[in-house]
């Protein structure tokens, strides 16, 4: 095929898969959720409620779109779009199946950590511009928790990067031909999907918009489809953070009889539904409690995992 | 009638014979009267002083005697200042009135005795425009800051007819809204402190967070809560004022509004009351039945408790099972009294139809049910690590302070005193039944949640113990003034169709007295004192709930914690707005 055509074809699918995904998420963690606490959520709309998501999509483009005169206009017209561009970028390094990526960067894992820190600007930048206290409160929580855990996020995925000897995605997973990175780097595991439920902001770390305490924190003010961007941001933000997860420590694309490209599907949405799956078990910690977790027992693991990681790979070097 | 009469010798003794006067009432609470110079002293000397003292301060109240008939045996009063004291070792209630003439409506604060008078002050003020001299912050709690007039004066309207046409205007709104503005000023809060400003959070009246329509202002440094001020009585309903235009029988079903989640057991406190008024005997199987149906509400409020705490440290799931199980309580409910949330089914004398056919059936289902279910949460939600880091240590209260404080319920067992009214005070019959008052001793969030569960396994037994001994007989007094009266003798002799006849187009005329009644509901002592003036309406209806006393001691919890402990301590507490306003 011309390459310029399968590029396309590649762009085209790297940026409406998730869009939709992220829609159809909606449906399924309600579903998901009624199922789990006995109760049958959206059935109605379409087969088995299916096209709810759509029936959401046309309230929220017809509900008036207004910005609270207290406002700052332009930094809170940017804040909702800040979360969609930085996962969607993300996006273009995450290998689905073999060469079938945007762009095989060389620092693929850095350029994700590096557009997930700019995308708590977003958050920061929504709960500042509202100029309202419950968004001011959800906006400080959001820029803590996400500093303190974008820290020892990247400690625990240098990890995989040691093992592997290389930053780029697609090599991280051709090194887990033989074992995928689960075994020998469980801890790293356990740390870097904690750190990235709270980098997605879900319970049990949704602190920043916490509905019983601050109703709904750094978006509080928004409607519409801003408010949508976030909502879909979120769901994007799920899907993205279940693909690092598969490609890092669940050997992406890898597995027998099926093609890749199906085998890391299974993979991400199994992730996912796990994520519906804590929000639907846990209680929510505190703040302080969330915090001291993070710094003191997180980032401390997280470095000796990657001190033994290194000093186990130049020995059997 | 007065029952106990030591205590008053006592104090006749301490304060000379002529400033104590006692009265005859109709339950067995030792009732005096004393003058306005006098109270401050005697609250002092019963709260300190004597032997076995009154630790608690129950209630303190007010009548507009100006319309009353029949005042043999007491004193002169225009306005009548009421407090109801409670020892605990003495296991017993004291009354004291203080008579008030309408040219001098004022009497000294005991606010200096009892921080926790400080609402029940206002509320008097408020509802009847007494002036409490030294009172910190005498200022409306229950009627917006607007409201012009008393309304528990007799001559205040009850009706919206009788006040004329009602208008709005944009400067009325401009007004109720200015009103509404938080100044931090007036409760004695500074706005900044060593170059820290503060910040005030508005929660609620509209927050998920605060079930139902309560404003909590926060003080805040970063989120650190330096100090909170509740305002109540956006749920307000004039519960009482109701009482005095109803006749005793139509004001029933106010009563299951006023807690809304615990249905009958409000018709059990009214009713309580109103039969030692009456002087009514249930028999057994009515007294049976209605303990039945309470400790089946008692589980359906602690359910909902149960799921929405849960749901307010984030836990999003158990207030869908909780909500579940609740549904099949209805269920029963509804099979048994035909109504679900207020069944309104108890009546004067006992309760408005006999068991249904087929009954044991259902409530033996449901003991089955439950147990399992009960476990099942203590697997999800008590034994849940993250959700012990959100409760322990928060909000705890002492038993010195819960008794401060007139706290009661779960409240004051979490915090470590076992005292229970049903066991301590039986009314109902409930002196026959097996169960235990289960205790704990931190008194924090945790601990209230763990009494709370143990209630309904204790509440589980008792049903059981109702259902396997259910006695036969009657359902229903055939006291005269029982309403409506039971059908059997009516059509056989005149007396009783007459009665009957009487009883159901005015109601029962209740003779002339006084009585508080008060049981264990769900969330701690729901009381009503009711006084009736010889006619087919009370006098005066004033109903003392657990969740006022429990507000109040809000700010004292929550200081110096985070706001998310607020909203854990606002769980913990157990209210119900219409409990705290009525």
């Amino acid at each position: 095929m011309n390459p310029t055509l399968y590029y396309i074809i590649v762009v085209f699918v790297v940026l409406m898969v998730p869009l939709n995904l992220a829609a159809i998420l909606i449906w399924l963690e309600r579903r998901l959720l009624a199922l789990w606490q006995d109760r049958y959520g959206p059935n109605r709309v379409g087969p088995f409620g299916l096209l709810q998501s759509v029936a959401d999509m046309v309230k929220i483009f017809f509900k008036e779109d207004w910005i609270p005169p207290f406002a700052d206009k332009v930094v809170f017209v940017l804040a909702p779009a800040i979360i969609v561009v930085t996962v969607l970028l993300t996006f273009a390094v995450i290998p689905f199946a073999p060469s079938f990526v945007v762009a095989n960067l060389n620092i693929g894992v850095l350029f994700f950590l590096g557009l997930s820190s700019l995308g708590v600007y977003s958050v920061v930048l929504a709960g500042w511009s509202s100029d309202s206290k419950y968004s001011l409160l959800g906006g400080m929580r959001a820029s803590a928790q996400m500093l303190s855990y974008e820290v020892f996020m990247g400690l625990a995925m240098m990890g995989t990067v040691v093992m592997a000897g290389s930053f780029n995605l697609s090599d991280i997973v051709e090194a887990q031909r033989h074992v995928w990175f689960v075994v020998p780097q469980f801890l790293g595991f356990v740390l870097f999907f904690i750190a990235g439920i709270a980098e997605t902001r879900r319970l049990p770390f949704d602190l920043p918009e916490a509905e019983s305490e601050l109703v709904a924190g750094f978006h509080a003010e928004y409607s519409g489809m801003k408010f949508g961007m976030f909502f879909v941001g979120e769901y994007m933000g799920v899907i993205l953070i279940s693909c690092m997860i598969t490609l890092l420590y669940l050997g992406g694309w890898l597995g027998p009889w099926l093609p890749a490209g199906v085998w890391f599907a299974i993979k991400v949405f199994l992730l996912i539904c796990f994520f519906i799956l804590l929000r639907a078990a846990l209680p929510r910690p505190r703040f302080d409690q969330l915090m001291s977790w993070g710094w003191k027992i997180m980032l401390p693991l997280a470095l000796v995992n990657l001190l033994v990681t290194g000093a186990l790979v130049l020995a059997f070097k | 009638m007065i029952a106990n009469a030591t205590i008053l010798q006592e104090l006749q003794q301490k304060l000379g014979e002529a400033s104590i006067a006692p009265q005859a009432v109709r339950d067995q609470v030792p009732t005096f009267w004393t003058s306005r110079e006098k109270v401050h002293e005697v609250v002092q000397y019963l709260k300190n002083e004597v032997a076995k003292p009154y630790r608690m301060l129950y209630d303190i109240t007010a009548t507009d005697d100006r319309v009353r008939q029949h005042r043999e045996g007491m004193p002169a009063s225009d306005f009548t200042v009421i407090y109801h004291l409670l020892s605990f070792e003495r296991n017993e209630y004291i009354r004291i009135k203080v008579p008030l003439k309408e040219d001098s409506l004022s009497l000294p604060t005991i606010t200096d005795v009892w921080p926790a008078a400080n609402w029940y002050e206002r509320e008097v003020w408020d509802m009847f425009g007494i002036k409490f001299d030294g009172h910190p912050f005498l200022a409306r709690i229950l009627m917006p800051k607007t409201w012009v007039g008393h309304p528990l004066r007799k001559d205040h309207p009850a009706r919206a007819t009788e006040m004329g046409p009602f208008s709005q205007s944009q400067e009325k709104v401009d007004a109720e809204q200015e009103a509404l503005r938080f100044r931090p000023e007036e409760w004695g809060m500074k706005r900044s402190e060593d170059g820290t400003d503060f910040i005030f959070l508005n929660v609620g009246p509209q927050h998920p967070g605060t079930h139902g329509v309560l404003r909590v202002v926060v003080q805040l440094d970063g989120e650190v809560i330096l100090d909170c001020v509740p305002e109540i009585g956006f749920h307000h309903r004039g519960a009482e004022k109701m009482g005095e235009r109803q006749t005793w029988h139509t004001f029933i079903p106010y009563t299951d509004r006023i807690d809304y989640l615990a249905g009958v057991i409000n018709e059990l406190a009214y009713l309580t009351a109103f039969e030692k008024l009456a002087g009514i005997e249930v028999p057994p199987r009515g007294q049976v039945i209605r303990v039945m149906m309470s400790e089946l509400f008692r589980i359906a409020s602690h359910l909902v408790w149960y799921g929405t705490f849960a749901q307010d440290v984030g836990q999003m799931s158990p207030v869908f099972y909780c909500f579940n199980d609740r549904e099949r309580i209805f269920d029963i409910v509804e099979a048994v009294c035909g109504a679900r949330m207020h069944p309104v089914w108890f009546r004067i004398g006992g309760t408005s139809l006999d068991l249904p056919d087929g009954w044991e059936g259902m409530f033996r289902d449901f003991l089955k049910y439950m147990p399992p279910r009960l476990d099942e949460y203590d697997r999800t939600v008590m034994k849940n690590r993250i959700f012990k880091a959100r409760t322990q240590g928060v909000g705890v209260m002492t038993v010195e302070q819960a008794v401060e404080w007139g706290v009661t319920g779960p409240m004051l067992r979490a915090a470590g005193m076992e005292w229970d009214f049903r066991k301590k005070q039986p009314y109902s019959g409930y002196e026959n039944f097996e169960f235990d008052i289960p205790t704990a001793t931190h008194g924090d969030c945790y601990d209230r949640a763990v009494i709370h569960v143990e209630e309904m396994r204790q509440s589980l037994r008792i049903i059981e113990q109702c259902v396997n001994n259910m006695p036969a007989g009657p359902y229903k007094s055939d006291h005269p003034l029982a309403v409506p009266p039971r059908k059997e003798h009516t059509m056989h002799d005149i007396e009783t169709l007459i009665t009957h006849f009487l009883g159901v187009s005015w109601g029962p005329v209740v003779p002339p007295g006084e009585a508080l009644g008060a049981i264990e509901a769900p969330k701690g002592n729901n009381g009503y004192y009711l006084t009736s003036d010889g006619s087919t309406y009370s006098y005066r209806t004033h109903i003392r709930t657990p969740s006022f006393a429990h507000m109040q001691t809000l700010p004292l919890q929550c200081r110096g914690l985070l706001i998310p402990d607020l909203l854990a301590i606002l769980g913990s507490i157990d209210f119900v707005l219409a409990d705290v306003d009525r």
